[in-house]
């Protein structure tokens, strides 16, 4: 076994990656065949960057998602002879059928860095997504009666937000983030609050909807609290009878830290965005036809409200993604093995003068992602503005 | 304009009390003190030897009067031994042997003594304030000028090449966090094998083996081009971005006015209505962001800290924290919630000042 050149490595990691071109290629060509159909999504098609951002979101979606499939080493085995390998070389006594190269080389713990970079993108996004559509739940939740509604609730609203957004995030971390914190049940605690949020928003949407229809209305809003409150039992206190909804102790202080540092920003947005919109005659409309105060906000707002918000919310990910990184670059709130790119870059400086591979792998992989998702909110503020 | 003031400085003297209740409540929490006791007294503690340091040492009380005295506005406790020599909170803020005063807390300018470092907390702070201020103003001096600059550039003529090349290059640097760009900076310009130093080295055109030192120890005592390029630059470049859009965003909007086009009208050049008519009128906005930027630096000065070991405020924030050094954290957190406060006011009123067309009553 020789060791690879760069043209070599490249063609290797493209064909290991072959998944991933197959999902790209799938979802380019039926979106690009039916994108006058699909809305803003579809519109998404006629900017260029809109399709570079897309593809690169797209890339480690697929990547997280095909993990197992394009991984060429166990993330977390060490194989000896391989500590600091350069990209491309061999792996010393490789089994039969085992992959016979570190394509990217190895750490100095003698860890595949290809097959640690794909999994690290599954635990960016299994956390970074559902954070950043938590934070938005809460932020919307609270913004709409504090935007609408006005007087002493928004006073007490801004207030609580702006002293959330007065922390500096990374004292704020160094404070929740640890392991001691755990056992005083201050992340259960806010997790119980912060994640009743979308079951209450989801709830309010359907009774203001089908309130009118009681029959409806207490099928929907019923099934709604029925899957809410166990999801929320599992995830929150992990008291699931069925043992469906989990998350472990370390990934709730996380992901509950995620979204308290996010929510405040979104309220504000939201906030901003009603206060706005609620001087509007379609607006006026609906109180004088006599619509209750949460339909209004629910239905007449929040759809008029989208573009700005969709735009942040791709921003949003990507800030999360940053947090994340943060997190794991500092240690905090992550498994010492764990293959997350924010830890894995922390490891690799320490030798980065002489093995840079090591630390610049998850660099570029990380920064990728963010300008993906980045680029993907400026293609879609263009082309929600053209209407 | 006085009223308003006043009520901004109400308010921010209630957050600042708010946040700064909730930090002592984070650091005071049982297991932060279970382990200051066994670090401070011995490992091998029972769990009643624990309670009982914790009592002479005054934790056991309720939460609020030690948030009180630690403020300085409740009297600090005191202890008597069985032996009948009194400590007490107040007694280390005098030389041995001196009357200690009834109130001793951070309104009084005592802040506690540092568990990691064995100094006050004040010289402590003094001593890494100093340094961080260094990295900030030449942050501030490299990324004001350049994102403004930047941002203009893009925002004169809208949709131009110029302003495509700029705007992508201001994503690219909106999407690298400091950790990442620092990373690579490292690589690219401090590192002795790869990146550009080697073959700068190898044409002449630097002395050393690099174009800039990897880490940023030797800056606490001598700030050169060589050792404080990389971090400042690191920092620097995040922001430059953010700011560089903004200030673009804004552009773009002073040049879609009137009384642009009069002076196109008139037979103004275009150097010269950009640099008399569209500046001033842009550069409004950019201002608060960079005001409100500031909490952002913070975060960046910790990672950037850590990352080129410059013993400044953010390393010190991240021993306080991984040290379990209670008061020097709770120091550390005073100081940033201030800055990010204060930053908070300067914004709101340099905007009043500069935007005539918005009075606040």
């Amino acid at each position: 076994m020789t060791e690879l050149s760069w043209p070599l490595i490249l063609f290797h990691m493209a064909l290991r990656l072959w998944p991933v071109w197959a999902g790209l290629v799938l979802t380019f060509a039926l979106s690009l065949r039916y994108r006058r159909r699909l809305g803003l999504y579809g519109r998404l098609f006629d900017s260029p960057v809109g399709m570079i951002g897309l593809a690169i979101v797209l890339f480690w979606v697929f990547s997280a998602l095909f993990a197992d499939l394009i991984i060429t080493h166990d993330p977390l085995s060490q194989i000896s002879g391989m500590k600091n390998a350069l990209p491309g070389t061999p792996v010393a006594g490789a089994a039969e059928g085992a992959y016979p190269h570190y394509l990217l080389g190895g750490d100095n713990l003698a860890r595949d860095v290809f097959s640690r970079m794909i999994v690290g993108a599954r635990e960016v996004l299994a956390i970074a997504p559902a954070a950043t559509v938590i934070a938005f739940m809460v932020g919307i939740t609270l913004g709409l009666p504090a935007g609408y509604v006005g007087g002493r609730l928004d006073t007490g609203l801004s207030f609580l937000a702006n002293l959330v957004l007065a922390f500096p995030v990374i004292l704020l971390f160094y404070l929740l983030v640890t392991p001691d914190i755990i056992t005083t049940g201050i992340p259960m605690a806010l997790a119980g609050v912060l994640f009743l949020f979308p079951v209450i928003f989801v709830s309010i949407l359907l009774n203001s909807r089908y309130f009118t229809t009681p029959g409806k209305r207490n099928l929907y809003v019923g099934v709604a609290l029925a899957l809410g409150l166990w999801a929320w039992s599992g995830l929150a206190f992990n008291a699931d009878p069925l043992g469906f909804w989990g998350m472990t102790p370390n990934m709730l202080n996380v992901f509950v830290s995620v979204v308290f540092v996010n929510a405040p920003t979104v309220f504000r947005i939201v906030r901003g965005l009603v206060m706005d919109l609620k001087a509007r005659d379609y607006v006026a409309a609906a109180q004088t036809r006599g619509e209750g105060a949460w339909y209004i906000m629910l239905w007449e707002v929040l759809p008029n409200a989208r573009g700005p918000l969709i735009v942040d919310f791709c921003l949003r990910i990507g800030y999360t993604t940053i947090l994340l990184g943060t997190l794991g670059f500092f240690g905090l709130g992550v498994a010492p093995e764990s293959p997350n790119w924010g830890s894995t870059i922390n490891e690799g400086r320490r030798l980065l003068a002489i093995y840079p591979h090591a630390a610049l792998v998850p660099a570029i992989a990380l920064m990728s992602l963010v300008l993906g998702l980045n680029l993907l909110a400026d293609a879609l503020r263009e082309e929600s503005l053209r209407d | 304009m006085l009223a308003f003031i006043l009520r901004r400085l109400g308010v921010m003297a209630l957050t600042a009390l708010a946040l700064t209740f909730v930090v002592f409540f984070m650091t005071n929490l049982p297991p932060s003190l279970d382990k200051l006791a066994k670090s401070e007294a011995s490992f091998r503690m029972s769990d009643e030897d624990v309670a009982s340091w914790l009592d002479a040492n005054g934790f056991s009380r309720p939460l609020i009067v030690r948030y009180g005295e630690w403020l300085g506005v409740a009297p600090g406790w005191t202890h008597q031994a069985e032996d009948g020599t009194l400590t007490g909170r107040c007694y280390a803020a005098v030389p041995r042997g001196e009357e200690p005063p009834r109130f001793c807390g951070v309104v009084q300018g005592f802040w506690g003594q540092s568990t990691v470092f064995k100094q006050p907390v004040s010289e402590v702070l003094a001593r890494s304030l100093g340094l961080t201020g260094w990295l900030m103003f030449w942050v501030m001096a490299v990324m004001v000028p350049t994102s403004l600059v930047l941002g203009v550039l893009s925002g004169m003529r809208e949709g131009s090449r110029l302003d495509r090349t700029l705007s992508t290059f201001s994503i690219t640097s909106t999407a690298t966090p400091e950790y990442v760009s620092g990373v690579i900076l490292i690589v690219l310009l401090g590192s002795a094998t790869a990146g550009l130093s080697p073959l700068l080295a190898e044409w002449g055109w630097i002395e050393g083996r690099t174009l800039f030192q990897g880490t940023a120890t030797s800056a606490m005592d001598d700030i050169t081009f060589w050792n404080f390029g990389l971090p400042v630059l690191t920092i620097a470049l995040y922001g430059i971005g953010y700011i560089a859009r903004m200030t673009r965003a804004s552009m773009t909007e002073v040049m879609t006015q009137q009384y642009i086009r009069t002076a196109r009208l008139k037979g103004v050049s275009f150097p010269m209505i950009i640099l008399r008519h569209a500046l001033r009128n842009a550069l409004i906005a950019p201002f608060t962001v960079i005001m409100l930027q500031f909490p952002w630096l913070l975060n960046g000065v910790v990672i950037v800290e850590t990352l080129f070991n410059y013993k400044g405020f953010g390393w010190t924030l991240v021993q306080a924290a991984g040290n379990n050094d209670i008061q020097l954290l709770l120091g550390c957190s005073v100081i940033a919630v201030l800055v990010v406060l204060v930053t908070q006011l300067i914004s709101d009123i340099g905007y009043v000042f500069l935007n005539p067309r918005i009075r606040l009553g």
